[in-house]
């Protein structure tokens, strides 16, 4: 079923309101992949097909996105991050039948994908597999070994999608580390690679057309801490959780959002310019 | 081991749900499995991490995976892999390890196992098979195989003394009676201990045990192994493995539990690579008196 509009942003209220809450960080870099983890979810994932989130530190919105598919309840999200709690800051190893696997170290998931995607060849299936990477993550070699395994094998029913949102822990990913342009340093694999607006679902949806003959790699032009005023782009989005003043200006900016259009791709591109310049 | 360990492996591999996942080893040895598995026979380059990763995902969809590759580039490169991805999900992953100790001898260092199982044992779920013999490979792939959690099982090279027939396959087994107490051997080793202590009178020398099953908590002594270290208050444990994390520390733990007093107990292990300079199996395990005549020395002070 397409994915709303007035779903997604119901979504991102409640995943900004969940961390509030609990007063965590590692918002940021759930407000970047949410968009493109909804509407895999809601658009793609059929009931055998598998979702794993590589970059683990954005659990929150995994939570929220089953939560929207009536997976997870409100009482199961008030217990984020709480003792006793099955929503860890971490995708948990069991008790969520969605989730599949823990992660949060990274560089994992994409070769779990590729063990699940072999599996499926092996066993004649046709289900799909789903694999949301960080951009900071291909940095790690594991996540080489998995891409070139992968691109080896001709994975045709796996999809990597990676959040590009261009920060990492300590810095931006140009400065710590640079792997970019990302499209160009890994378009010397077998994949095919896509570039799309993250927080643009036309423009989501266009990039997530399977590829007939080999993985499909999705790169997802995001910005950490998207639709928060004063923390989108901005370091703090990382580890920091919101300070009150920031909650009422994310509420305002979601209550304006909802009265209009969301984010368009020109306004997008206005905002990447200015993390440019501001860099 | 690694001819039959091939024999028995292609023998399994009727079985359609399994899977073989190589670390870019197997050259003149694995040929025949690859030709008998076909597709379900995956080389997956030189790439430890992923194929441990790959593997969890397969056992995950119900596939019976295997990995092989030289037990360090497994245990130590891919700890992180089998302890996140394998055991906290309680994969049944089945882990070769070939090259377990010294065994790669004086290609040096970087290839000797000799913390892999005391790591390893730290994990949930994890079983290591240490086989002692070549006759013991049968049973140690249908047991690790058959096994519905994780199993990493470390190889080495058989060492059977000449004219000795080996017990049948067991997780611990009475190599040699002897009234001096007890010495329990782990893996190889057994072969070189059982050619020491069959010199000594029965009186004068040690029972002798093998284990292959880890760990200790799971496996527990037999009841005449125990029966002997209470009368006689005497232990020797021999591995080609440090002493941090070893059988001879899990015996210790193990008999203080059970409220058994050790008034002597001597312990063979590996003690690293305290020179400077390399050798063969043979030359390393003399130097941490894992030779004939360290070994005849520790069955000796526990019978003095």
């Amino acid at each position: 079923m397409p994915l709303s509009v007035v779903a997604l942003n119901k979504a991102r209220r409640r995943l900004i309101d969940m961390h509030y809450r609990a007063k965590v960080g590692h918002l940021g870099g759930n407000l970047s992949c949410l968009d493109a983890m909804m509407l895999v979810h809601h658009e793609h994932l059929g009931t055998d097909d598998r979702f794993i989130l590589s970059k683990g530190h954005s659990a929150g919105a995994l939570y929220v996105t089953l939560w929207s598919l009536g997976r997870l309840t409100d009482s199961d999200l008030d217990r984020f991050h709480q003792d006793d709690t099955l929503l860890a800051g971490h995708p948990p190893a069991r008790g969520i039948p969605d989730i599949r696997f823990a992660t949060g170290s990274l560089g994992h998931g994409l070769s779990l994908a590729a063990g699940l995607a072999l599996a499926a060849k092996l066993q004649g299936a046709s289900r799909r597999v789903f694999c949301l990477t960080s951009d900071g993550e291909w940095q790690e070699g594991s996540t080489l070994e998995a891409a070139i395994f992968s691109a080896h094998h001709r994975f045709n029913n796996l999809t990597i999608l990676v959040d590009h949102n261009r920060l990492q822990g300590f810095g931006s990913t140009d400065t710590v580390a640079s792997m970019n342009p990302l499209h160009e340093r890994l378009s010397g694999l077998d994949f095919e690679i896509r570039k799309c607006d993250g927080h643009d679902l036309g423009s989501v949806r266009a990039a997530l057309a399977p590829d007939r003959h080999r993985p499909l790699l999705v790169i997802l032009n995001t910005i950490k801490g998207r639709g928060i005023p004063h923390f989108a782009g901005a370091m703090e989005s990382h580890y920091l959780p919101l300070t009150a003043e920031q909650y009422a200006g994310a509420m305002a900016q979601l209550d304006k959002e909802s009265r209009r259009p969301p984010l368009m791709a020109e306004q997008y591109a206005d905002a990447m310019a200015q993390l440019e310049t501001d860099r | 081991m690694r001819d039959e360990l091939c024999r028995r492996l292609v023998a399994r591999s009727g079985n359609e749900r399994m899977v073989f996942l190589t670390g870019d080893l197997g050259f003149m040895a694995l040929e025949p499995l690859r030709d008998a598995m076909g597709p379900r026979f995956i080389n997956c380059g030189v790439a430890e991490q992923n194929m441990i990763s790959v593997a969890a995902a397969l056992s995950y969809e119900g596939l019976e995976a295997w990995t092989y590759t030289i037990a360090p580039f497994c245990y130590a490169r891919a700890f992180e892999q089998i302890r996140n991805d394998v055991c906290l999900h309680g994969l049944a992953v089945k882990l070769l390890a070939n090259g377990g100790g010294y065994a790669y001898g004086v290609m040096g260092p970087t290839h000797h196992a000799l913390e892999d199982y005391g790591i390893l044992l730290t994990l949930p779920n994890m079983t290591a098979f240490v086989p002692a013999f070549t006759e013991d490979i049968d049973q140690t792939l249908e047991r690790a195989g058959d096994l519905p959690g994780p199993a990493y099982v470390r190889l080495g090279r058989g060492e059977r003394p000449k004219d000795e027939v080996v017990p049948p396959y067991a997780p611990w087994r009475r190599l040699l009676d002897g009234d001096a107490g007890v010495m329990i051997a782990v893996g190889p080793l057994a072969g070189s201990s059982w050619d020491v202590l069959r010199q000594l009178d029965k009186a004068n020398r040690p029972a002798l045990w093998v284990v292959s099953e880890l760990p200790i908590k799971a496996n527990a002594p037999p009841s005449e192994l125990t029966d002997a270290l209470r009368r006689t208050g005497r232990l020797a444990v021999v591995e080609e493995h440090v002493a941090h994390g070893g059988v001879g520390q899990a015996m210790c733990h193990w008999a203080i539990e059970a409220g058994i007093g050790l008034d002597r107990f001597r312990h063979l292990h590996a003690q690293g690579h305290p020179g400077s300079t390399y050798g063969s199996q043979a030359f390393l395990r003399r130097r941490s008196h894992l030779d004939a005549e360290g070994i005849a020395l520790a069955a000796n002070s526990l019978a003095s």
